[in-house]
């Protein structure tokens, strides 16, 4: 299968800030590929560098086999593009801004009529078309956005965290939109930092402070996890997550509402130790137990690994 | 350059002006304003000066020198105090801006031929009507004492110098109004239309997703560009109509070379504000930063109201820079003086490059890659 992107030792810097420090990744078509990591991983700067809105600072990018740097306007031509804020025109009705975009990207006659019902169907808003855009509900509007993404059928799709702010059932309406397109072969590529929606993704670029850390299937990263996870279910939280900070052969302690997730050394040593700090904090632990791990602790293992979040 | 992107970018930009009160109010409300201000209001001529006449020769000859002044069209006869007091309560009230008084010696002097003193009292608080308020008063009461010498007779003057003025025979400040608030009505519109709406995508995000589509810089910028000239010529066309319907301004030249000259300054001038837009990258800061640069000399140095000769040579000098005043240059010799292409070359050559250059520097600025 041709790749659709080949980034190598992709890298920006802004000032003395690194944000994209040396990514390689190759991406084949069709696959849905997601970009997971806390707040100034580079993620978004990653996928403006793909969408030619920035310039690398160095390394390479292609996409759609034309490189980011040299031919920014081929690029643009073959891929559709939702960036993290809601950013089509409030003022303007579903259908006005359904036809700039067809105007923006060459969609004339009777492919136009034929994308444009599409679209409308797509975002389920045929009855509202004249309505203006900043009316809908959010949810609605980033079905139009997707719709406008698309509507000139690009082999690839670039998604900057489409779904933040969106309520869990439309995220999961659009989830599947997005299965469909990289069905019928759309390279997706697509930022998150819900875990539940990384699970969507063939393919996870696990990225922090600008690095990429690892990159696989999500079921893989799981089973790469080494380390032992305990779930511990307490009664207040945030007072138990003080007390195993820094707890000798605890890793990581992460907030699971109610429940803490502990990454861990030796459990069997470890539960002793945690069952003995909630004790002397008055804490009681209602239970300890050994869990397979989830997404999210693959995240917050691959993120302790590589030197913790960045503040802020 | 793809027209179907250009025309879907002005399409949309018209669509945000048809749906924006505030734009509406400033494109179409505005210019009316502007020009039932400067036009009406606002007149650099003065007349119906109210006089108050205090009257103590009570004679034919006191009466006939009475009529001279508002038969003149320059003064109204509002008052006719009685005595000193009088006179001093009308001034300080303001209710009169000039009185005469005439003495009860008036008529014996006259006719004794020893000369007949009369006294003008004006309200020096505004210098600007006091001053030409006693030209007025000066030239009628001249005129009324050579209409006595003579008594009724002719004589011929040996050196007479017989006045007329070109261009704007009657004096009238409107004439030299409209002409210049064209180009002020323009630059309005670049620094409070055109300035923001660069700026105002960036702000709002949607600059990001335009940029991640194909169009090129030079469409969005024409393309934003268009809906504006539309508008600048409509407006441009409104006060020219305003100026020979209304306010009777005389017409003389080419329409069409008027036409063409605006069209190349208002683009200039359309591209300086997108220009600001695209650099500035915020909404309040470009609309300030155009109303320096566009609307303040296209009323204060352009020989719209000051004139640029009475102007120290530092300010003469900045003028040479100001694309307004070449503008007005134009308007004012296609208007009164109703000249052609053949006098105005110097400005044309000079709105092709304001045009050429506001064009310019506005694609240049304008960046479809974020920072």
């Amino acid at each position: 299968m041709p790749e659709a992107v080949r980034v190598q030792d992709l890298t920006r810097r802004f000032g003395d800030f690194t944000a994209v420090d040396r990514v390689s990744f190759d991406v084949g078509a069709g696959e849905i590929f997601g970009f997971l990591g806390p707040n100034g991983a580079g993620k978004t700067t990653t996928i403006k560098m793909l969408t030619a809105l920035l310039r690398p600072t160095s390394g390479m990018a292609q996409v759609a086999g034309f490189d980011v740097a040299t031919h920014p306007g081929e690029v643009k031509r073959r891929l559709g593009y939702m960036s993290q804020l809601f950013s089509l025109y409030p003022d303007l009705t579903v259908l006005e801004n359904i036809e700039l975009f067809a105007g923006l990207y060459g969609v004339r006659g009777a492919r136009f009529a034929a994308r444009r019902d599409w679209v409308l169907e797509l975002a389920g808003l045929t009855d509202q078309s004249r309505r203006l855009t900043g009316q809908l509900a959010l949810g609605w509007k980033q079905r139009l956005a997707l719709g406008c993404a698309v509507l000139h059928e690009p082999p690839l799709l670039f998604l900057d965290e489409p779904t933040s702010g969106v309520d869990p059932i439309s995220r999961r309406s659009f989830w599947d939109l997005i299965d469909g397109f990289a069905a019928s072969g759309t390279t997706v590529l697509v930022s998150t930092h819900y875990m539940e929606e990384a699970e969507y993704c063939h393919r996870l670029a696990v990225m922090n402070r600008g690095r990429l850390i690892a990159l696989d299937r999500p079921a893989a990263l799981k089973q790469a996890l080494r380390e032992p996870i305990l779930a511990v279910a307490v009664d207040d939280a945030p007072r138990a997550l003080e007390a195993l900070r820094g707890a000798p052969g605890v890793l990581e302690v992460t907030m699971y509402g109610r429940a803490l997730h502990a990454m861990v050394e030796d459990p069997a040593a470890a539960e002793r130790t945690i069952a003995a700090r909630l004790a002397a904090a008055g804490q009681a632990a209602r239970s300890i137990l050994p869990i397979a791990p989830s997404l999210e602790d693959v995240f917050v293992a691959f993120v302790h690994r590589s030197g913790g979040m960045v503040a802020g | 350059m793809n027209r179907a992107r250009l025309l879907a970018v002005a399409r949309k930009e018209a669509t945000h002006l048809r749906r924006d009160r505030r734009s509406l109010l400033l494109a179409f409300l505005l210019p009316v304003f502007l020009i039932i201000f400067f036009g009406f209001a606002i007149t650099l001529d003065i007349k119906h000066i109210r006089l108050a006449v205090l009257d103590q020769s009570r004679t034919e000859s006191s009466r006939a020198l009475i009529q001279a002044f508002p038969s003149s069209g320059y003064f109204d006869l509002v008052a006719w105090p009685e005595d000193g007091a009088a006179v001093d309560a009308l001034l300080e009230s303001g209710r009169v801006k000039a009185v005469l008084v005439i003495g009860p010696d008036f008529a014996r002097d006259l006719a004794s031929g020893r000369g007949a003193p009369v006294q003008l009292l004006l309200d020096g608080a505004d210098a600007n009507t006091a001053t030409i308020a006693q030209n007025y008063a000066s030239a009628i009461v001249a005129r009324y004492g050579a209409d006595v010498q003579l008594r009724g007779r002719s004589l011929a003057l040996p050196v007479e110098a017989e006045s007329r003025v070109w261009y704007n025979e009657t004096l009238a400040s409107r004439n030299m109004i409209v002409p210049g608030l064209v180009a002020v009505i323009m630059s309005i519109i670049a620094a409070l239309l055109t300035a923001p709406t660069i700026a105002r995508e960036w702000e709002r995000g949607t600059m990001e997703q335009l940029a991640a589509t194909p169009v090129g810089r030079a469409e969005v910028v024409l393309g934003k560009l268009l809906p504006y000239v539309g508008i600048g010529l409509f407006d441009v066309g409104l006060a020219i109509a305003a100026g020979l319907g209304l306010l009777h301004v005389p017409f003389r030249g080419s329409m069409l070379l008027l036409a063409a000259l605006t069209l190349l300054f208002l683009v200039g001038t359309l591209g300086l504000g997108m220009f600001i837009s695209a650099t500035v990258k915020g909404q309040v800061l470009a609309t300030q930063i155009a109303i320096q640069t566009t609307y303040l000399p296209a009323m204060l140095l352009s020989g719209f109201i000051f004139s640029i000769p009475a102007m120290p040579w530092a300010l003469r000098l900045i003028t040479r820079i100001i694309p307004a005043r070449y503008y007005v240059t134009v308007t004012k010799g296609i208007f009164l003086k109703g000249v052609g292409a053949e006098v105005l070359w110097i400005e044309a050559v000079a709105m092709v490059l304001f045009a050429t250059a506001g064009l310019g520097l506005a694609v240049r600025a304008f960046r479809k890659e974020l920072e």
